[in-house]
């Protein structure tokens, strides 16, 4: 029986996949990207497991203790300028810097994604008014902006996070513009309307299902920049107070060992730089993966 | 086992036929669109693109009536205009003896009047099903997902593509041909009256447009469709209209009878674009090109005829005064050309033009 037969005496309809079906099956099939996922799952589990895991108290130091190097009996990665394990610092400190890389951004990534929606189907005057006040925001670097606005709204963790999700709304928003008008150009748009469909249906079924895709990949881009902007805050002493751990911020109160205990002082950002490199892996498998034709 | 009940060709009346056989299907009365450039908005002039200049035409019931032109002489517009999908600056539409959004609402015209575009993947979108895509149309105007689903399976089977096999494909798993006669489809979901073809078989290779130009033609005849067919292919014209509309710059040039228009053209410019065809005959070669150059820039039309700068008739009169519609001569065609009642016939190709 050829396989025309085969699909002819079917009785039931060929369904292909979904299309996340499709997407899935190519990101597992990129095992450098697969790798990069697994470090991120087990850097949360890292975190949410911190208390079984961690071998000592993070916060409790003793001054007899200060700066071991890496790989003293007791302490397999040091003690910090306080006497503290630094294994156990470094696997809570996954907890408020996980926090602080991933929370700002899908709040930003709501409210990017629809105010750049809008503006690129609505466009017009609408366009322009949102468009333009997000680039008012654009005339400051992240960073500066970042810290101006956890500056302006006191230090702590919650004005932190505010402010970074702040300093990603414009470019998830300029992101989102461009994809929304490319797409509202294309003919099955016109189509979609000469069918009498209203704006919200055709934004509903049209417009975010080819939509939210690039702009969901540019979003998890961001992650690490959210996690290097949060250690920022607190190096300046904006985010995280001591002595809870978190990288960035331990970063900062070791950087004064960097000529005594180099290695141990790099920690922190080692794991910065893991994480934030995972976060990046994972979205360009990503985009490749939401590629239909690949 | 049908679930979709086509309305049956012209010869028994069709129950949303208002005005009879000889009332028009659609009556276009001074449709006109100039396009702003916004580039320049706040420094400098703002220059205007006359896309549409206004024209009137009218489409019988159950004819098939073709506009040709070169690229940029308004036919997309003019399309888009129709469906709505753009406002026009000034104009009538009358479908039907029912002037559209007044007495007949913008709703109810586009279950009416639908539209096959050129780009068979860009009309797509590529996240929908094919059924999907299909039965978009039925849904959002409440019908059942079951039956708008059957419904697209019908239409599936009459485009000559088989539902078992293509219902829950994607755009991308199929080839040109087979996603343009699954936007045939989509547009005949609606059993509409008018369908607005606009490029449907240009981007296609020649076998499978031929293909697509027999099902056009099968389905007008079961689905009783009146249908606006526009091309730059003039073979295909020729072999698809009744009637046929010559545009040049946004305005009409002629429009009349097919064959009439064909075999005796009356404007220059439809003899310059019918000389221009590539002969088929070995013996006769088209030897130069009877047409140099481009359309000029309809952001600065020519004064009076907008063809006088090409045309190699042109007399001083032609660049003073905008001619109108006349009826020509063999009386089959309109034309608008201030020379056509002249004595002395108007050549017939080659015809030279002189650089631009």
């Amino acid at each position: 029986m050829t396989p025309n037969q085969a699909l002819e005496t079917q009785p039931v309809i060929a369904r292909s996949p979904g299309y996340w079906h499709g997407v899935i099956k190519r990101f597992s099939r990129n095992h450098v990207a697969m790798g990069a996922l697994i470090v991120i799952l087990g850097l949360i589990l890292m975190a949410v497991f911190a208390a079984y895991i961690a071998p000592a108290d993070p916060i409790k130091g003793s001054m007899l203790r200060r700066l071991k190097p890496i790989g003293t009996p007791g302490f397999p990665l040091g003690a910090d300028e306080l006497g503290r394990d630094m294994l156990s610092r470094l696997i809570y400190g996954a907890r408020l810097s996980l926090l602080m890389g991933l929370s700002p951004v899908p709040i930003a990534f709501v409210i990017g994604s629809l105010l750049g929606i809008t503006a690129g189907y609505v466009g017009g005057l609408t366009n322009s008014l949102i468009m333009r006040t997000i680039d008012v925001f654009y005339a400051f670097p992240s960073v500066l902006l970042a810290v101006a606005l956890s500056g302006a709204l006191g230090a702590g963790l919650t004005n932190a996070l505010i402010s970074i999700t702040l300093v990603f709304i414009p470019p998830i928003t300029r992101v989102a513009e461009s994809v929304t008008t490319q797409v509202r150009g294309l003919d099955y748009i016109d189509a979609a309307r000469a069918s009498g469909a209203s704006s919200y249906t055709i934004i509903r079924v049209h417009i975010l299902g080819n939509v939210l895709g690039p702009i969901f990949v540019y979003a998890t881009g961001l992650v690490s920049v959210s996690m290097i902007l949060a250690s920022g805050l607190s190096f300046l002493g904006l985010g995280v107070r001591p002595p809870d751990p978190e990288w960035g911020l331990m970063l900062n109160t070791l950087r004064t060992a960097i000529y005594t205990q180099p290695l141990v002082a790099a920690l922190p950002g080692a794991m910065i730089f893991l994480t934030s490199i995972a976060f990046n892996i994972v979205a360009d498998g990503l985009r490749g993966a939401m590629d239909v034709k690949s | 086992m049908t679930h979709f009940e086509p309305i049956s060709p012209l010869s028994v009346l069709d129950p949303r036929d208002r005005g009879g056989p000889v009332q028009p299907l659609l009556t276009i009365q001074g449709l006109k669109k100039y396009f702003h450039s916004a580039g320049n908005s706040w420094f400098g002039a703002q220059s205007v693109v006359r896309a549409v200049d206004d024209i009137s035409f009218v489409i019988h019931k159950g004819e098939t009536l073709g506009v040709v032109g070169e690229s940029g002489c308004g036919k997309s517009t003019t399309a888009r205009l129709l469906m709505h999908l753009i406002k026009p600056d000034q104009g009538e539409i009358i479908f039907d003896g029912e002037k559209v959004g007044i007495d007949i609402p913008l709703t109810e015209f586009r279950r009416q009047v639908q539209m096959v575009f050129q780009d068979s993947y860009a009309s797509l979108n590529p996240r929908l099903t094919i059924e999907d895509t299909i039965s978009f149309g039925p849904r959002i105007h409440g019908m059942y997902e079951s039956k708008a689903r059957l419904i697209s399976h019908d239409l599936l089977a009459r485009v000559g593509l088989d539902p078992s096999r293509f219902a829950g494909r994607y755009p991308h798993e199929l080839s040109g041909g087979q996603r343009q006669r699954i936007n045939i489809a989509r547009a005949l979901a609606f059993n509409p009256r008018l369908l607005i073809l606009d490029e449907a078989v240009s981007a296609l290779d020649k076998s499978v447009e031929a293909q697509v130009l027999n099902l056009l033609q099968d389905l007008k005849e079961d689905f009783g469709l009146t249908y606006l067919f526009i091309s730059h292919d003039l073979n295909v014209v020729r072999y698809m209209v009744d009637r046929v509309m010559v545009m040049y710059l946004g305005s009409i040039a002629e429009i009349g009878d097919g064959e009439t228009v064909f075999s005796t053209p009356v404007h220059p410019y439809t003899k310059a674009l019918l000389a221009s065809m590539p002969s088929m005959d070995p013996d006769q070669p088209t030897r130069e090109a009877p047409l140099s150059g481009d359309p000029p820039n309809p952001i600065n039309p020519p004064s009076g005829c907008r063809f006088h700068p090409r045309c190699i008739m042109a007399e001083a009169a032609c660049s003073q005064k905008r001619p109108a519609l006349e009826t020509t001569r063999h009386k089959k065609s309109m034309a608008a050309c201030l020379l056509q009642n002249r004595d002395t016939p108007i050549p017939f190709p080659p015809i030279k033009v002189s650089g631009q």
